[in-house]
């Protein structure tokens, strides 16, 4: 072994990127990264950025970060997605597409890791950190430590992915990695070791962020607050961190065994010396069915709130709504099979996994139905978040019937790896765990910025997302019924399929629309923000804690811990019109700062970066790092909080009713 | 922050520090589960090599189990003279399991360099990678187990039993216990039903 392969492992010069279509990703990336990293230096922000951003352990601002690291990642993967129908829609007959098939591989590998891991994770986990300690009426999570260590965990896999398109490359063997394609016989490169431990530190992260919110939830109530009197949007986090806490750990496991399958030449997934393959796939659904759920359940308990708030009525169905979820919490892991049919279950195991999957979709009816119920007889608000929720509830609904198609076997060996498929599952994760995103956006912002955004903007942004989605999509049912397959870089002319492909672009180019008019509504909004300002704190005439407080929510959330006697404990408060009992401000514990969810990410990012390349000198050295951090962390005896006494919170309360009671 | 503070401070955070560990603990357990399938899948996956009747020594490996139990018991015993408050004897008998601990992983790596001297390393195999990764994963959980431990120790003479530091060596022994229970199924599902 030479010295360069001793200090580099298998880096060399051809690592950086040669193609143009990466090389301009790759330079857009750095001088992206340069320039905000000069704009910062000129401008003096560093300090600033570091102690009330980076260090914080505030769950409301570590939820911003999430949302806007996730915005970002939207971005790429949007310009993915342009990039895959640029090329069907070019890549026809004679002519050769934008790029060549190696990175086409690479881009539909890369937009599926973003979109899942990256964006619907980073913004439900966002939304989490934003809402659920207001929800419950706790002034922080249980672990507020875990919560930063979570959310750089998240940002390291973040920085890998993207450090994959300057420095070597990325998998190009799908979102799922399936072996022997990813194995270290047909894919000997780096690409799949960034894709693996990208994914196996976000990963963990996630596994850590659902420990500490089960906690939360039930350690951290405000008194009264039974289960059953809880929000429903707290329920749908109870449901899907349990299914974080359930499945992640089969994804750790099993991209630790294919990275050691890579690094030590093991043969879990091998095609020979008694591995198996099929084992993985497997595995990675029984894991992979949870997470679509692990998504879309906090996006349930969003529309739930907001389609009682805007009714203002009382949810329908409260206890069915739990029931539900519970029932789907449970299915979601019994239902695996359903993704691989073709691949040799055999009549009896698909007819058990088929009916199972079609039964999903009866917890589901039943929130569907409790839905509409909610808006029947109520006096409803056509608000943005309202148009983003009735949006849902159709394309949600298409899209579930074409689910329930897919769970008959015969049927799914038809459409089985086509671009049917592919329609089915944007149709759910856009229709459902976007739009609900947006909704929740729309719905909170005030929160925690403390003004509106603009409602026409939003409404543009909202037909646009739609009519793009249904453009963008429609065709794709079509095209998979005629026969077009995923992840088709080329295809005859005579198969007929370029009109549809077009209509399709087009649609992905309506929903860039929406996506500028959102980013306009945010810019429109921050300038007429004297305007827009939530003087009360209570915008949409609310029924959940969160509203009891002043907007922007301050960092302690509640001064006095509130008392819940019933379901929609604000509504109900607000109802009875008592008047407020002034009792004297009191000491608050908050966590101190801290850097040491950055320093141990840090450590991450080396460590994988070093397993990755092979510098196992690289990687040792963030193994340490890591437990050495983690012993003088835990080794001191003194406290990690400070303490805002009741003067200072006083003066804060003060401050806060003062800034939304001011006109500007 | 004077005692009285830190005891309530304590008292209010103890629950949830306790119950996130169960959690925790909980999600292991499932690593462990996905690892126990991936070896039930693979044990016919010898590739003519050797199976598991033609390379396990279950004498030896009761030796280990036992070791490890032994280590479990002092881990009691440490926990016991917490609450009794000796420090001296908690330090002692956190000595005493580390140094089972240590014999443990000792005859483990033995085991292993055995095996893989006869030719029969991880990349020999499905079965071969399966029983390292499954039985290696336990070892290195085994490892922090002892570095723990020891900072454990230190811990327990720098500052006495205090109320984090009763915690944690608490938080500690639920590890322990845990790692020996996984340490059963191994033992059984691994090595007795694999000679048999």
């Amino acid at each position: 072994m030479d010295i360069w392969q001793l200090v580099f492992g298998r880096m060399s010069w051809d690592a950086l990127p040669h193609e143009m279509v990466t090389i301009g990703g790759a330079v857009m990336l750095t001088l992206g990264g340069i320039t905000a990293v000069a704009a910062m230096t000129y401008f003096k922000r560093w300090t600033w950025f570091w102690k009330n951003w980076l260090t914080s352990l505030d769950a409301k601002k570590i939820g911003v970060m999430y949302i806007v690291v996730a915005l970002f990642m939207l971005l790429r993967g949007v310009a993915d997605a342009l990039m895959i129908r640029a090329q069907q829609i070019t890549s026809v007959g004679e002519a050769q597409g934008v790029v060549s098939t190696e990175t086409f591989q690479q881009v539909f590998s890369a937009h599926g890791s973003i979109m899942i891991f990256f964006v619907a994770m980073g913004l439900i986990f966002g939304l989490i950190n934003l809402i659920v300690p207001l929800q419950i009426g706790s002034r922080d999570v249980a672990f507020p430590l875990l919560n930063s260590v979570s959310f750089w965990l998240f940002v390291v896999g973040v920085v890998m992915l993207n450090v994959s398109l300057v420095i070597g490359e990325f998998s190009a063997a799908g979102w799922l990695a399936y072996p022997p394609l990813s194995g270290l016989e047909y894919s000997p490169g780096v690409g799949v070791d960034y894709w693996i431990w990208a994914l196996q530190i976000a990963g963990v992260g996630s596994l850590l962020s659902a420990i500490n919110f089960l906690t939360t939830i039930f350690t951290m109530r405000a008194p009264g607050m039974t289960l059953t009197k809880m929000p429903i949007f707290v329920w749908s986090v109870v449901s899907s961190m349990f299914l974080v806490a359930f499945a992640f750990p089969i994804l750790t496991a099993t991209l630790g065994m294919l990275g050691l399958d890579r690094l030590l030449g093991m043969h879990f997934f091998t095609s020979d010396l008694g591995g198996n393959p099929m084992m993985y796939i497997n595995l990675i659904w029984a894991w992979g069915h949870p997470e679509v759920y692990i998504l879309i359940l906090p996006a349930f308990g969003v529309y739930s709130e907001i389609v009682a708030t805007f009714a203002r009525k009382r949810l329908f169905g409260y206890m069915s709504m739990v029931w539900a979820l519970g029932a789907i919490t449970v299915l979601s892991f019994i239902v695996w099979l359903h993704h691989f049919f073709t691949m040799g279950g055999g009549a009896k195991v698909n007819a058990f996994f088929g009916i199972m999957t079609a039964v999903i979709a009866v917890p589901t009816g039943v929130k569907i139905f409790n839905w509409l119920f909610t808006m029947y007889g109520g006096r409803i608000r056509f608000t943005t978040p309202m148009l983003w929720f009735m949006g849902f509830v159709v394309t949600f609904t298409v899209g579930g019937v074409a689910g329930v198609l897919m769970s008959v076997p015969a049927i799914d060996f038809q459409v089985h790896n086509s671009l049917f498929l592919v329609a089915h599952f944007h149709t759910m994760i856009i229709g459902g765990v976007v739009f609900g995103f947006f909704a929740a956006m729309t719905y909170w912002f005030p929160k925690i910025f403390g003004f509106t955004l603009n409602e026409r903007l939003g409404r543009y942004a909202f037909w646009s997302w739609l009519v793009g989605f249904l453009l963008a999509f429609v065709p794709l049912y079509a095209l998979g019924l005629m026969g077009a397959t995923r992840r088709l870089d080329h295809y005859d002319s005579s198969m007929g399929w370029q009109g549809l492909f077009i209509v399709a672009g087009v649609g992905v180019a309506v929903i860039g629309l929406g996506l500028l008019f959102q980013i306009l509504q945010i810019v429109v909004s921050i300038r007429q923000r004297h305007q827009n300002r939530d003087t009360t704190g209570d915008p949409w005439d609310g029924r959940t804690l969160e509203w009891s407080v002043p907007s922007p929510a301050p960092v302690y959330n509640f001064t006095h811990t509130p008392q819940v006697t019933t379901r929609d404990a604000f509504w109900e408060t607000k109802q009875a019109k008592v008047a407020k009992k002034r009792a004297p401000f009191e000491a608050i514990m908050l966590p101190k700062n801290s850097p040491v969810g950055i320093i141990i990410a840090g450590f991450s990012f080396i460590l994988g970066f070093g397993l990755v390349w092979h510098m196992y000198w690289l990687a040792i050295i963030g193994l340490i790092g890591i437990i050495v951090t983690i012993i003088m962390r835990t080794w001191g005896e003194q406290d990690s909080e400070e303490e805002l006494s009741a003067v200072a919170v006083e003066k804060l309360a003060a401050q806060a009713a003062f800034a939304s009671r001011r006109k500007v | 922050m004077d005692q009285q503070e830190a005891l309530l401070h304590e008292q209010k955070n103890r629950p949830k520090l306790l119950l996130g560990f169960w959690l925790y603990l909980m999600t292991d357990c499932l690593l462990f589960a996905t690892l126990f399938a991936a070896y039930a899948v693979l044990q016919i996956g010898t590739a003519n090599g050797p199976a598991a009747k033609d390379i396990f020594d279950p004498w030896f490996v009761l030796g280990e189990t036992l070791v490890l139990l032994v280590s479990s018991f002092t881990c009691g015993l440490a926990l016991l003279a917490m609450q009794a408050r000796q420090k001296q004897q908690v330090m002692l008998w956190l000595g005493a399991t580390v140094v089972l601990g240590l014999a443990f992983l000792g005859m483990e790596l033995f085991e292993f360099i055995s095996l893989a001297q006869e030719g029969h390393g991880w990349e020999r195999s499905g079965f071969l990678s399966a029983f390292f990764t499954l039985v290696g994963t336990h070892g290195l959980h085994i490892t922090v187990g002892i570095l723990w431990a020891i900072v454990m120790i230190l811990r327990v003479n720098k500052y006495g039993l205090t109320p984090p530091t009763t915690r944690k060596v608490t938080m500690f022994g639920m590890f322990w216990h845990f790692l020996d229970v996984i340490w059963i199924f191994i033992f059984t599902i691994v090595y007795m039903l694999g000679v048999l």
